[in-house]
């Protein structure tokens, strides 16, 4: 599913303790760079179902996660295995950099 | 096989696009991973004209780009990598795809200039950064500095503002750069504050941001203040060390023959990638438009 929302109330549930990693998208709705990068991580989502979940998470709305994992600048992507982030990616880039990084966390 | 290829995506690229896709020209524009140049990191833009109430730089290029699609532009949104110019047809690869054009529009723009000192490149996203539209949400109630003394360093301070406990503008020498009306704007904000003559020599911290460390250039004091954020805007450089055979001037930027011509003959030039005098939206956008028309003749005289 390419909609995929994460919120501070499912976060523990649907990514920590999810089976399979996890990439959150944080993003909102002001930031620009975000508006690039949202059609690519659909795109994503489509392309490593089974094998990936990805979702967006709203910074405005969800400050709690964005703050715990240090975020400072948007969009960040972060993904997550067993419950930890091994890899974060920060700035708006081509989507083939994006599959080098989820590829790479993947195979680790 | 393109007629033409278009590297880059801001107001010059797409304006360039447009002008090529109307005179019927196969149009690749190479737009990068992130796409929209300097306006995707700006908010209200009062200076480009048509928009009496302003218009937010994003929009504009969105407007912009939609309206390069709709006479038939292709964009690739990846990074450019490498070109050939040494024969035709050139090529350019991104993505680690080729593609081949017989002209080529370089308009790739210039980047955010850093401080270039220790402890900022591994913390660019982590504290460090030269967008305050995109970042300034992550400094609500803690202390930032500005570094720069130009339009863009107030529109940073400004912006900043909104959100930020303080922000102090460090600038290197004695005068504000900023146009009046920029300067009026940030001095009239109770949050921000100025600091002349002073250089950031070190940005300290482990994993984020935690203060910098300055240096007065007068007095040669140096002093440590802790801060959360700290916001590059002392200029930008031309986008041109990845372009083969291409002739620069001394600052760096592509040297411009008889109107929009490169030193390689087919290959034209527009916006700040060679423009370092005025910089400015809308010359980039007349810029653009200039070397469609260029390219457009050259390709009707080759025939």
């Amino acid at each position: 599913m390419a909609d995929t929302t994460f919120t501070d109330q499912n976060f523990e549930q649907d990514v920590l303790k999810n089976n399979l990693p996890v990439l959150v998208d944080f993003w909102a709705p002001w930031c620009a760079p975000c508006r690039i990068v949202s059609p690519i991580v659909e795109e994503l989502a489509k392309e490593y179902e089974g094998k990936l979940k990805v979702g967006k998470l709203n910074v405005d709305e969800n400050p709690e996660n964005a703050s715990k994992y240090g975020v400072m600048s948007i969009p960040s992507l972060i993904i997550f295995k067993n419950g930890h982030p091994i890899k974060t990616v920060i700035g708006a880039q081509g989507k083939e950099n994006f599959k080098k990084a989820i590829d790479e966390a993947l195979s680790a | 096989m393109y007629d033409v290829i278009i590297i880059g995506s801001g107001p010059a690229g797409l304006t360039s696009a447009i002008y090529t896709t109307r005179a019927s020209l196969k149009t690749l524009v190479v737009a990068g991973g992130k796409w929209g140049g300097q306006l995707m990191l700006t908010t209200l833009v009062e200076n480009y004209p048509g928009f009496p109430e302003g218009i937010q730089g994003p929009d504009l290029m969105l407007a912009m780009r939609k309206q390069a699609e709709r006479f038939g532009a292709e964009f690739i949104d990846e990074n450019f990598e490498e070109s050939d110019f040494t024969k035709l047809p050139f090529r350019i690869t991104a993505a680690g795809k080729t593609f081949e054009g017989k002209s080529v529009i370089i308009a790739t723009g210039a980047d955010t200039r850093w401080l270039d000192v220790p402890g900022e490149k591994e913390k660019i996203g982590r504290g460090v950064s030269s967008c305050a539209p995109c970042d300034a949400f992550f400094f609500k109630n803690k202390k930032t500095i500005v570094i720069g003394g130009g339009d863009s360093a107030m529109e940073e301070a400004i912006v900043l503002a909104n959100f930020a406990e303080s922000v102090t503008v460090v600038h290197r020498s004695e005068a504000l750069r900023a146009s009046q009306i920029m300067q009026d704007k940030a001095r009239k904000n109770p949050k921000i504050k100025f600091i002349f003559n002073t250089e950031v020599k070190k940005i300290l911290g482990d994993d984020h941001v935690t203060g910098v460390e300055l240096l007065n250039n007068k007095t040669n004091e140096t002093s440590k203040i802790d801060i959360d954020g700290v916001f590059v805007a002392i200029g930008h450089i031309p986008n041109t060390k990845i372009f083969k055979g291409i002739e620069l001037d001394k600052k760096g930027y592509v040297r411009v023959h008889d109107h929009t011509r490169t030193n390689i003959e087919g290959v034209f030039v527009a916006g700040d990638v060679h423009d370092s005098h005025y910089r400015q939206a809308v010359t980039a956008a007349g810029f653009g438009c200039a070397a469609a028309l260029e390219a457009e003749r050259w390709l009707r005289d080759q025939e």
